[in-house]
């Protein structure tokens, strides 16, 4: 009985197209070109095609991609976020605030809300930076929950019934589009991000990060500026949800905001974005196709989380990219 | 007034102590991450409850079920779920909060909120300390509560499985070439672990209705009590309970209910700021800060 072993080998086409740049047939350039022009379709598409019941599920699905990648950001400097819902209800609440308080039009509360909540949510977390791990993960669980329960208790901000009568988009073209742009732009963003030299020491951070201290780089400052980008992302989410509902309350800081992104990343894969947006592109539309289900969402969301963190850890987006890469044949093992 | 603060902030501290006992033995003590022990806790307290009012089952009965019923989910959990993804802390983490999550959802899906889900309290009647009522329950819960915190420490401290609880926690390779099979030891803890939540839910529960926001704040509160008193350390759990339990009281008489639930969260904040070990934890004091 000989043995046989699964092997692995690079599609002909990946080589040529892959390291060499001299790109000789349309077969080859559709190749490299067609993965990413996929998503940058869709996003421009999509919104043209679909029932204005659909559109709304698109702008949920897009929001919990860009919460995704911020998450997926997060995690590629080794911080794992279990509160994603910290920097969306912040972005809201600021966005929210300028609007209802200070009167300030729309195309200035989205970018200040942003900037500013992410700001906030940095200097929140700013005195756990030192933490790794899971304590690091725990602070961010505990933070959107304890939020929620100030804003409860305080009643500021009208308390439980929120700011309500917030200003909307001029109309909802604006809307789409507007979301469409900045996903395309985050994803491709931070796909470029990580691959210069400060995604560099983001990910050496991850790996080692007293390696990279030793090199004499402050992974503090570091961190505090990638928990920052990250921060703005998700905030940018809050402020434009803010808009979207015209209404800003408690349920921004709400569970769903901290599992689902979480649960896109996984089930999509990690460290690639494209993973996470694909992840939120499936679990989204999935779960509003199974209307009925209701309340039975979150289930659906953390099932699928567990299921792929024991059955399937890299991802959808990984195993599919190497089957577009590789193939694979059984070969007999030499005795 | 001082009076009713400090005797009701006993029996609140020794509610603390009795729900994060199950949770620190999983997690402080074996170190096997158990995210779902709230979800534990909120079930046992339905299958008790489901127990009593649809099977009319009498309420010991009940009350042993539940319990082993919850042991057997937290030993399936790990068996399952925890064992293929031993030793990566974060899809610990990940994988068992969401099975917690999943299953109190599940719980509020199915409907099961309203003031019908109570569970019987033990004894009725109530005596006078000084000149507060307390009434039978909470002496039931406190006396609980002491008997589980002392049996935990001799437990833990003088039998052979317990030791090697800790032994596992402290190095999986050097337990296992003492004889102690690691990966064996851990899914007994979280057995163990959820059991406790469970015996917790049957004899706090009665208090009030069961509800499934609940299984959220029992996870936090049990998550305070441990990160606060320190992973691996019984003292610390009692001395922990007893720290938020009367700054939980205080806060409540003071400033009213809704600030109750922040003195936890803020608790776990400021200890992982200041001293991410706990007041009495002496485990892996340097590896988890830069």
């Amino acid at each position: 009985m000989s043995k046989r072993r699964r092997e692995r080998i690079d599609r002909g086409i990946k080589a040529r197209s892959g390291d060499i740049f001299a790109l000789t047939s349309y077969r080859e350039m559709l190749y490299v070109a067609v993965p990413p022009l996929l998503p940058v379709i869709g996003l421009i598409v999509l919104p043209l095609l679909l029932p204005t019941y659909w559109q709304k599920v698109l702008i949920s699905t897009a929001i919990f991609a860009l919460l995704a990648m911020s998450w997926d950001f997060l995690a590629c400097v080794g911080m794992i976020s279990l509160g994603q819902a910290l920097f969306f209800g912040l972005g809201a609440y600021c966005a929210g605030i300028m609007d209802h308080y200070w009167g300030f039009p729309i195309w200035l509360s989205i970018p200040l809300g942003t900037v500013a909540g992410s700001a906030l949510a940095t200097v929140v977390l700013l005195p756990v930076l030192r933490l790794r791990g899971v304590y690091f993960s725990m602070v961010t669980l505990v933070l959107p929950l304890m939020f929620e329960r100030i804003i409860e208790a305080t009643r500021v901000f009208g308390g439980t019934e929120g700011l309500t009568g917030l200003k909307s988009f001029p109309n909802h073209w604006v809307e789409l589009y507007l979301l469409s742009a900045i996903t395309l732009g985050v994803l491709f963003g931070l796909r470029r991000l990580m691959t210069t030299d400060f995604g560099l020491v983001l990910k050496a951070i991850r790996d080692n990060d007293r390696s990279v201290m030793s090199g004499g780089i402050n992974i503090y400052a570091v961190k505090a500026q990638a928990l920052f980008l990250g921060g703005c992302i998700g905030a940018f989410c809050g402020a434009y949800m803010t808009h979207v509902y015209m209404f800003v309350g408690m349920p921004a800081f709400a569970l769903d905001y901290s599992i689902l992104p979480l649960a896109a990343a996984v089930v999509g894969g990690m460290g690639t974005f494209a993973g996470s947006l694909m992840g939120a592109f499936i679990l989204v539309p999935l779960s509003e196709a199974l209307r009925g289900v209701g309340g039975l969402r979150t289930v659906l969301y953390s099932l699928s989380l567990v299921v792929f963190i024991v059955a399937l850890p890299e991802g959808i987006f990984h195993y599919m990219k190497r089957k577009y890469h590789q193939f694979e044949r059984w070969v007999e093992v030499e005795q | 007034m001082l009076e009713v603060t400090l005797i009701y902030g006993f029996i609140n501290s020794t509610i603390l102590a009795l729900v994060a006992l199950g949770f620190s033995l999983t997690f402080g003590i074996s170190g096997v991450s158990n995210f779902a022990y709230g979800a534990m806790y909120v079930m046992a307290g339905y299958v008790a409850w489901i127990l009593l009012n649809k099977v009319a089952l009498p309420f010991w009965a009940a009350a042993v079920i539940a319990v082993f019923a919850t042991a057997g989910l937290g030993a399936a959990l790990y068996r399952f779920v925890l064992l293929r993804v031993r030793g990566l802390v974060i899809s610990e983490v990940i994988a068992t909060f969401g099975v917690g999550l999943a299953i109190l959802e599940l719980f509020r899906y199915l409907g099961f909120t309203g003031f019908e889900y109570t569970l019987p309290v033990f004894s009725d009647g109530s005596i006078m300390i000084g000149n507060t009522y307390v009434d039978h329950q909470r002496l039931w819960i406190v006396g609980c509560g002491v008997a589980l915190a002392g049996g935990l420490y001799l437990f833990t401290h003088h039998t052979r499985l317990g030791l090697a609880f800790r032994g596992i926690a402290q190095d999986d390779r050097t337990s296992l070439s003492l004889g102690i099979h690691a990966d064996r030891i851990a899914g007994i803890s979280v057995a163990f672990g959820s059991g406790l939540a469970a015996l917790a839910a049957i004899v706090v529960l009665p208090r009030g209705t069961i509800s499934v926001n609940e299984g959220y704040d029992v996870l936090i509160n049990a998550m305070a009590v441990c990160i606060v008193g320190g992973l691996g350390s019984t003292v610390g759990v009692v001395v922990a309970a007893f720290l938020i339990g009367y700054a939980q009281m205080i806060t409540d008489t003071v400033s009213g209910p809704h600030w109750k639930m922040i003195v936890s969260l803020v608790a776990i904040l400021i200890i992982l700021v200041v001293k991410p070990s706990g007041l009495f934890g002496k485990q892996k004091e340097l590896e988890e800060r830069i």
